[in-house]
């Protein structure tokens, strides 16, 4: 089994969910979380806050986040083992976050 | 990572949606409910965070409570942040810092919450508010309903409320309505305002069709949940709040037996009353006896009084008409409307009464204005008129009846009494 990452994307400017809707996404993300431990296939998993920070280039500019005008946030990742790249990526079909617009990048974990 | 198993990982119903109200209650009493948009978005904030952290971690001991802690902080650092300590010495602005938690903090004592959600109440039924705009608002701030599921509930769009609330929160601004509780005549006075709003809203729920069922029935179900915080508070526990919390209670015991599966109506008589919900109908007698207290008969005490009377009969053929006659009669005393008139004239003709009974509609003031906008009237007169014999005036008043109603359950139900008159008819 290879070791994958699964890299959770928002649409920040997507509509905001009502408490309810929160509640039962929530749900499924427990009942998913579950399910994947249960397979053994679920190695770890963080969330990261929306505050960030940007490093870039020669000079080290660093810019302020959270970043309103990119598309997409990330929000945070799984590490889950699977067979193959084919078989991960059927596994992030599950994510909760799916119907609400939002995306999962799946990436297998270098090895040497 | 600490896992916990997922039969522990299970949120009670609604506990996000309850769990806003509160949260917005209180944060409304510390910014001012001219805030109310900052204050909805800390609480977005709040459940965003519980989104990212619980799935991942161990779900906290007391999710409410973490989710009001949350909020809390978020309220103290707000307030931080505005009062720039920076311009006074470290020792003061320490003090000032730590009076201000401390302040910040009693909001947050249970018996503080329970006054600010019904200091919301009352702000969200403002009497100078339209009562589309009240029912919207207390569903979005005090019930933690999204415009969304508004829309749906009130059986109309999402412009529509956006546009309710926003012409309710506009009035609160520009009228600066305070976060209150009044009292003596003049709490009476709101709560009657109050009452009338979560009736309201008990009823638009209440009396739709199938579609969409669940919502309809989570807005009766918040309607009673309403009336319950207010019974929990020394100023909203009237009897006449039990008084509307036992009808609601005897209403929603037939919720399930009004509509067949193929969405149509089924009238009173024709109900499969063993299909009456009987732990409701107990509750609603319960409630109905606490609210006996008091001199003070409110139109909920009749009304309740009327429903309870349905309840108690066995059967349709067993109910008691003179007593519901004598009802109508008080409730006619403290309400004089259309509805009621029409009411008490159903009654009448149960009592074998019924040329009395059409020609107290006929002589209704505004019995032609009703007549020419208005389904239930034409309804009601038709059938009253083919109890009377009177087909052909019948068939008129119920033709008229399915022109004026949108509802394809009423129109099926005036189909098959056209259809019942023209058999007599042929015969």
């Amino acid at each position: 089994m290879k070791d994958f990452m699964f890299i959770f994307k928002n649409n920040p400017n997507a509509p905001s969910a009502t408490p309810e809707q929160m509640q039962a996404n929530m749900q499924l993300w427990f009942g998913w979380i579950d399910k994947l431990k249960a397979k053994n296939v679920y190695v770890a998993g963080e969330a990261l806050t929306p505050t960030a920070k940007k490093v870039k280039g020669p000079k080290a500019i660093v810019t302020d986040g959270p970043f309103a005008e990119s598309k997409e946030v990330v929000g945070g990742f799984f590490i889950v083992k699977a067979n193959s790249i084919e078989e991960a990526t059927e596994m992030a079909k599950d994510c909760p976050d799916l119907p609400l617009n939002g995306e999962v990048e799946v990436r297998e974990v270098m090895k040497f | 990572m600490e896992h916990t198993p997922s039969s522990h990982r299970q949120f009670v119903e609604h506990l996000f949606r309850h769990q806003a109200g509160k949260m917005i209650a209180v944060l409304s009493r510390i910014f001012g409910i001219h805030n109310l948009e900052m204050v909805e978005d800390v609480v977005q904030e709040a459940f965003l965070k519980a989104m990212q952290v619980w799935p991942l971690n161990q779900l906290p001991d007391n999710p409410s409570a973490w989710l009001m802690q949350t909020a809390k902080n978020r309220a103290i650092d707000i307030i931080r942040r505005q009062q720039n300590f920076q311009q006074y010495s470290i020792e003061i602005a320490r003090q000032l810092q730590q009076e201000t938690e401390t302040t910040i903090g009693q909001f947050f004592l249970d018996n503080e919450i329970a006054d600010s959600q019904l200091q919301m109440i009352f702000a969200c039924c403002h009497p100078s508010l339209k009562p589309g705009d009240q029912v919207a608002l207390t569903l979005k701030t005090v019930s933690g309903f999204g415009t969304s599921e508004i829309a749906r509930a009130l059986f109309t769009n999402e412009a529509t409320i956006q546009k309710r609330l926003f012409r309710a929160k506009q009035f609160i601004k520009e009228n600066n309505v305070q976060l209150e509780i009044p009292s003596g005549i003049e709490l009476a006075k709101r709560l009657d305002t109050v009452y009338t709003v979560l009736y309201l809203l008990f009823n638009e729920g209440y009396n739709s069709q199938k579609t969409d069922e669940l919502i309809r029935e989570d807005v009766c179900a918040e309607a009673m949940r309403l009336c319950l915080l207010l019974l929990d508070h020394a100023a909203g526990n009237q009897p006449a709040t039990y008084a509307l919390l036992s009808l609601m209670c005897f209403q929603a015991s037939r919720f399930e037996s009004r509509v067949d599966d193929n969405n149509s109506i089924i009238l009173l008589e024709n109900q499969d009353r063993t299909k009456w919900n009987r732990e409701l109908i107990e509750r609603g007698y319960y409630y109905l006896s606490l609210s006996s207290d008091g001199e003070q008969v409110s139109v909920y005490h009749i009304e309740s009084a009327i429903a309870a009377e349905h309840c108690l009969s066995k059967d349709f053929a067993s109910t008691n008409w003179s007593r519901m006659l004598d009802l109508y009669d008080l409730l006619l005393c403290q309400k004089r409307t259309p509805v009621v008139m029409l009411n008490r004239a159903i009654v009448l003709s149960r009592l074998n009464r019924t040329a009395e009974a059409i020609g107290e509609i006929l002589a209704m003031e505004e019995i032609d204005d009703l007549l020419e906008n208005h389904y239930i009237y034409n309804a009601v007169l038709g059938d009253l008129y083919i109890k009377n014999g009177d087909m052909v005036i019948a068939r008129t008043c119920l033709r008229r009846a399915h022109t004026l109603t949108q509802s394809a359950a009423e129109k099926k139900l005036i189909d098959s009494k056209l259809l019942s008159i023209d058999l007599v008819s042929k015969n």
